[in-house]
């Protein structure tokens, strides 16, 4: 565990970046420190590998003061990726990786076997081994960056804005993945990012500061956008936290409607018993059970069901997998106000109304509110005893 | 035209081929000049160049010596070291590397200052020693501009060390002094001749240690 003992980081200039900054950052959990621009999460990032050193305060890492060793090894100790990834434009990607094995004395051939491992881990083709960076795309780059990072296995990963310099979409793939090689290696990391939808999307944990270096709130995702704890934090969110919120909620629990499907090609009896489902159109599936889209019951004609005639339905919600924030979508985007759920293989689950996902939602909040009077109550009890 | 007559003349009079003013003995003082001259400067200006680079400090001292080692007038030292010194290799050797440390050490630094500093900031992060990052990190990619800053001395150097001949030693110079001294022009053209071609192999010769030495991410890169 590293622990931030209160930090001050004061410039000779009187800058102060840091202010007494505590805070405990769990074992094998993604840590994001987020904030505006001058808040200081980058500097209280360096001062963990020591490319800033505190004014004030204690580091601790697995309770032994960072300063106790020499720099350099806590350095290859801790993974640094950095924004721009920040390669040897001189050396081979192979080389790139292969960086701290072969500074901790490891053999040409190991560290460039272990490079090419991480290569595929960060999901990386092969044949980019022999190519230099700048034969490579800014997303390409920053996953040598993490590969890089992780080659000598560091049981810390300090991450500095790492995705932030590509566009939206790849930027998606990469926290993605790296969601991904988290839940394969379990490292500490520590993940710096302005974006604060980055930060809740990612963080097991996610520390709020603002400017002048102070903690503004340190919280799991899901408690920060149900209970920011200020008014700097809540605007720090932005308008939409509610429904952000809802990414935390599962579908889990919707009840789903099977009974107005029709497979495309029913008979005009199925259609009619089908008919009285509660449901003002009817989902048309393929003959493998994939939605098409939806038509309206008294235009179906057995036999005769186009898939270019009937409404379409939009992007389908993975019933279980995907949150209640995604099947609100799909269904506020649905032609019908309806959403469609899908199981893994892409074959229609059932359908939702809108009316049934607001009241899903509002157990879902009723019950967050239960948990916390619960987890408020044990601490009173704490505090008491 | 008359010059080409004139370099035609020169070069195919078998009695300027050999002997100790034959045109390999003194190309080969020439070369042995430049070389010399080049390492001394380079031994000045990489390191210290490469150091200030790295670290950032004293540019504007550099920039000082820079200008002042520009503004020496090479004759003018030249003649000033012989009669100081006296007859001899130094007095040659002093105007020829104060010619040559400023282009070397003001490139160098420029190259190391203008190396991208994320690289440096992932290679400090990542526990690398500090001389590491200055030659496997910062080199490698600053060594193009470095490359050209030794170039461009090489060539003035090449071009300057036709002095030589005024303090009575060898080298391409003698023709030149000699020629125009006895009133032959065919020697003078035929001596800056050499003195031309040299420049250009000197160029050559950069052009393949850069092709040779830098790292193909490197010079597609930049």
């Amino acid at each position: 565990m590293i622990r931030i003992d209160s930090v001050t980081k004061r410039y000779p200039d009187g800058t102060v970046a840091v202010d007494r900054l505590s805070l405990e950052i769990p074992d094998r959990s993604i840590t994001v420190l987020v904030g505006p621009s001058g808040c200081g999460k980058t500097t209280t990032l360096r001062m963990i590998n020591r490319m800033v050193e505190p004014s004030e305060g204690t580091i601790l890492l697995d309770g032994k003061d960072i300063t106790q060793q020499p720099v350099n090894t806590l350095r290859r100790s801790m993974g640094y990726v950095i924004q721009n990834a920040g390669l040897f434009q001189h050396r081979t990607i192979v080389d790139n990786i292969a960086t701290v094995p072969r500074m901790l004395g490891w053999g040409k051939e190991k560290a460039r076997a272990r490079a090419r491992e991480l290569m595929e881990r960060v999901g990386l083709d092969a044949t980019l081994a022999k190519r230099y960076p700048y034969q490579l795309s800014g997303g390409q780059q920053q996953r040598v960056g993490v590969a890089r990072a992780l080659a000598a296995d560091p049981p810390v990963l300090l991450m500095d804005e790492p995705f932030s310099a590509v566009d939206p979409v790849v930027r998606k793939g990469l926290q993605e993945e790296l969601l991904r090689i988290q839940d394969e290696l379990g490292k500490t990391i520590v993940f710096v990012t302005h974006d604060i939808d980055e930060a809740v999307k990612i963080g097991t944990m996610v520390a709020v500061m603002r400017t002048g270096g102070k903690l503004a709130q340190f919280a799991p995702p899901a408690e920060l956008l149900s209970h920011p704890a200020d008014e700097f934090v809540e605007d720090f969110l932005g308008a939409d936290r509610g429904i952000r919120r809802l990414s935390f909620f599962p579908s889990a629990g919707l009840q789903l409607l099977t009974a107005p499907i029709v497979a495309i090609d029913s008979t005009a009896e199925q259609i009619t018993a089908r008919d009285t489902a509660g449901a003002p159109y009817l989902l048309v599936t393929d003959l493998e059970g994939r939605p098409l889209g939806w038509g309206e019951p008294d235009r179906l004609t057995a036999g005769d069901i186009r898939a270019e005639h009937l409404l379409s339905h939009g992007r389908p919600f993975v019933a279980g997998t995907d949150s209640l924030r995604a099947a609100l979508d799909c269904a506020v985007l649905s032609p019908t106000g309806w959403a469609v759920a899908v199981d893994a293989e892409g074959r229609a689950a059932g359908v939702v109304s809108q009316q049934t996902i607001a009241e899903a939602i509002r157990s879902a909040h009723a019950e967050g509110r239960e948990t916390d009077r619960a987890a408020r109550a044990t601490q009173v009890t704490k505090a008491v005893g | 035209m008359n010059v080409l007559n004139f370099i035609n003349a020169f070069f195919s009079d078998s009695a300027h081929w050999k002997g100790y003013d034959g045109i390999p003995t003194r190309l080969g003082e020439h070369v042995g000049y430049s070389v010399l001259a080049l390492a001394i400067a380079a031994a000045i200006g990489l390191p210290v160049g490469l150091l200030t680079g790295h670290t950032g400090r004293g540019g504007n001292a550099l920039a000082f010596i820079a200008t002042a080692g520009r503004a020496l007038p090479s004759f003018g030292l030249l003649v000033l070291m012989f009669v100081i010194i006296g007859l001899g290799l130094l007095p040659v050797m002093i105007p020829l590397v104060v010619l040559a440390v400023p282009p070397i050490l003001v490139t160098t630094y420029e190259a190391m200052r203008s190396v991208d500093p994320s690289p440096v900031d992932a290679a400090r992060g990542m526990g690398m020693h500090e001389s590491r990052i200055l030659f496997q990190v910062e080199l490698p990619v600053a060594l193009p501009l470095i490359l050209s800053g030794l170039r461009s001395a090489a060539i003035q150097i090449v071009s300057t060390a036709t002095i030589a001949a005024y303090v009575s030693l060898g080298g391409l110079g003698r023709y030149i002094v000699d020629g125009l001294y006895q009133r032959n022009y065919e020697k003078v053209v035929g001596g800056a001749t050499l003195v031309a071609v040299m420049a250009l192999v000197t160029l050559g010769l950069f052009w393949a240690l850069n092709r040779f030495v830098v790292s193909p991410g490197v010079r597609r890169s930049s």
